[in-house]
């Protein structure tokens, strides 16, 4: 008996210890990933703090915001159009493939316009600005740090905050509704298009289908929905490039950071305004 | 005395850069810094503009501290400071131009005519006159840093801080750069602080030399005094010869 007690004892230990080894690497990584998203919470706080501070500083970011409006919001026109372009094509193809016999055909008109303005334009449109504004401000903004073009702003006596990110920020905030309205617009011109000429339906009924179920507060959903992805982008893109450290390698991180983050962040906000508003 | 660091502290994570750092630098002087790549040189520089902020010890310059002042009134302070980066730190979105104008424009001082006089003028100084239109890529590392030059001494600052202003440079252009060093001391009367760690460009350019080592001054001096010095860890660095540094190590 006190042999057998004896050689249980060590065996029941060395398994204790086996399972402790096996659990200890991945509490450790669940434990590193939490302090490093709560840190992170906690630095684009600080972030978000300092665009706060610096919002006063018209006289730095003035200048500065009609250059960015043109460069984040006219120069992504062709590809947020072109996405929404052949959208609007592809949605008035499937619903009418969809209705066959079941439905009335001009109900195409109303498929199109209903998910091009509630869903599609502004979020296609976005995660397409996601990845040509905010990976095009991580680069540049991080670029600069690594470079220490932010910290010769700085000596020059120029918040760098109120000079590089506001500017980009608000010029997000207000381009980004203005690109979406136009993709909104295309992608039913696009649908119309392929109903009147693949399909059979006359302008008449297509607009009859636009006109069923339309509400103007589908507009102001759609364009305050853009308003909060120019937000998420651009606020991104500055976080990541503006927090960038070491060298081209940290540049690409930062970039691919900015993108995959503010993707995520447009799909939460549009499941956010669904429940909040719809 | 125009700049004067005490008891400067700073650590990166485990790793002390400086330790309780000492150095005054008086009016009008030219100082030179030497050290071993990695000493902190470039970090003690930074802390003087407050780009860095050091965990203990003190800043002053023209008598206030730096770490007290609130963002405007360091912004206030900058403006009398000019700061030349290793890699000159040009706006690459800019032209030489433009770049130059960038301290004058935010001063709201002057008049855009003024502000092209003072910059033509500056970029004369640094003889890159004709090169106004050009963009940081389209000029040499050499001609690169001269323009960073004309950019710091546009705003005809009291003081101006030189990180490595003579790095990679060939040895013509490392001259070139040091006559310049020399003739805005001379021309503009400032107060220079020169970290580098090319003792040629130290013996030329300065009144003193102050040499750090582990995250102290180990010694200040005239650059007669740093030559004849019997240190073996300054006379290992100036004579290239680690086997002095270790043995003192």
């Amino acid at each position: 008996m006190t042999t057998r007690t004896g050689g249980q004892a060590p065996r029941a230990t060395s398994k204790l210890a086996f399972m402790r080894a096996g659990l200890e690497a991945p509490v450790a990584a669940l434990g590193r990933g939490a302090i490093g998203f709560a840190s992170g919470f906690g630095r684009f706080g600080a972030f978000a703090a300092a665009v706060g501070r610096a919002v006063p500083s018209v006289d730095v970011w003035g200048r500065l915001l009609v250059l960015q409006m043109a460069r984040l919001g006219v120069a992504s026109l062709p590809i947020a159009l072109f996405i929404a372009g052949f959208t609007g094509i592809v949605l008035a193809l499937q619903a009418s493939y969809t209705f066959t016999g079941a439905v009335p055909l001009y109900f195409v008109g109303t498929l199109v316009g209903k998910t091009m303005i509630l869903e599609l334009g502004p979020v296609l449109t976005g995660l397409a600005l996601a990845g040509r504004v905010g990976a095009n401000i991580a680069a540049e903004i991080g670029t600069m740090r690594v470079t220490e073009q932010i910290d010769a702003l700085e000596t020059l006596a120029y918040d760098p905050v109120a000079y590089l990110v506001v500017p980009r920020i608000l010029a997000g905030v207000l381009m980004f509704p203005v690109v979406v309205a136009f993709a909104d617009a295309l992608g039913v011109v696009g649908g119309w298009a392929t109903s009147i000429n693949l399909l059979d339906l006359s302008t008449a009924e297509f607009i009859r289908g636009l006109r069923l179920f339309f509400r103007t507060f589908d507009v102001q959903y759609s364009l305050i929905k853009a308003a909060s992805f120019g937000l998420a982008v651009t606020s991104i893109g500055c976080f990541f490039g503006y927090s960038t450290k070491g060298g081209a390698e940290a540049v690409g991180w930062a970039t691919t950071q900015a993108v995959v983050v503010a993707s995520m962040l447009i799909l939460v906000l549009d499941a956010f305004w669904a429940i909040a508003l719809l | 005395m125009s700049i004067v660091l005490a008891g400067v502290r700073k650590a990166f994570g485990e790793k002390v850069v400086l330790d309780g750092l000492d150095l005054e630098i008086l009016d009008g002087e030219t100082m030179a810094v030497i050290g071993a790549s990695g000493s902190g040189k470039s970090v003690m520089l930074k802390t003087i503009v407050r780009l860095i902020v050091p965990e203990a010890g003190q800043v002053t310059v023209d008598g206030l501290e730096v770490g007290g002042l609130t963002q405007e009134q360091m912004y206030e302070l900058r403006r009398h400071v000019g700061y030349v980066f290793q890699f000159a730190a040009l706006f690459d979105s800019m032209t030489v131009f433009d770049n130059v104008a960038m301290g004058l424009r935010r001063t709201r001082t002057m008049s855009e005519a003024q502000i092209n006089d003072r910059v033509l003028e500056s970029l004369r100084l640094v003889e890159m006159n004709g090169y106004e239109d050009r963009l940081p890529s389209q000029i040499s590392g050499g001609q690169r840093k001269r323009v960073g030059l004309a950019r710091a001494i546009a705003t005809r600052p009291k003081y101006l801080l030189y990180d490595e202003p003579t790095s990679g440079l060939d040895p013509v252009t490392t001259a070139v750069i040091d006559e310049l060093i020399q003739r805005m001391a001379r021309e503009l009367n400032v107060t220079s602080i020169v970290v580098t760690h090319d003792m040629r460009s130290a013996y030329r350019i300065a009144d003193r030399i102050a040499m750090l080592w582990a995250g102290r001054i180990r010694v200040v001096g005239t650059p007669d005094e740093i030559r004849a010095s019997s240190d073996p860890v300054v006379k290992g660095f100036i004579e290239g010869r680690p086997d002095l540094v270790q043995e003192a190590a």
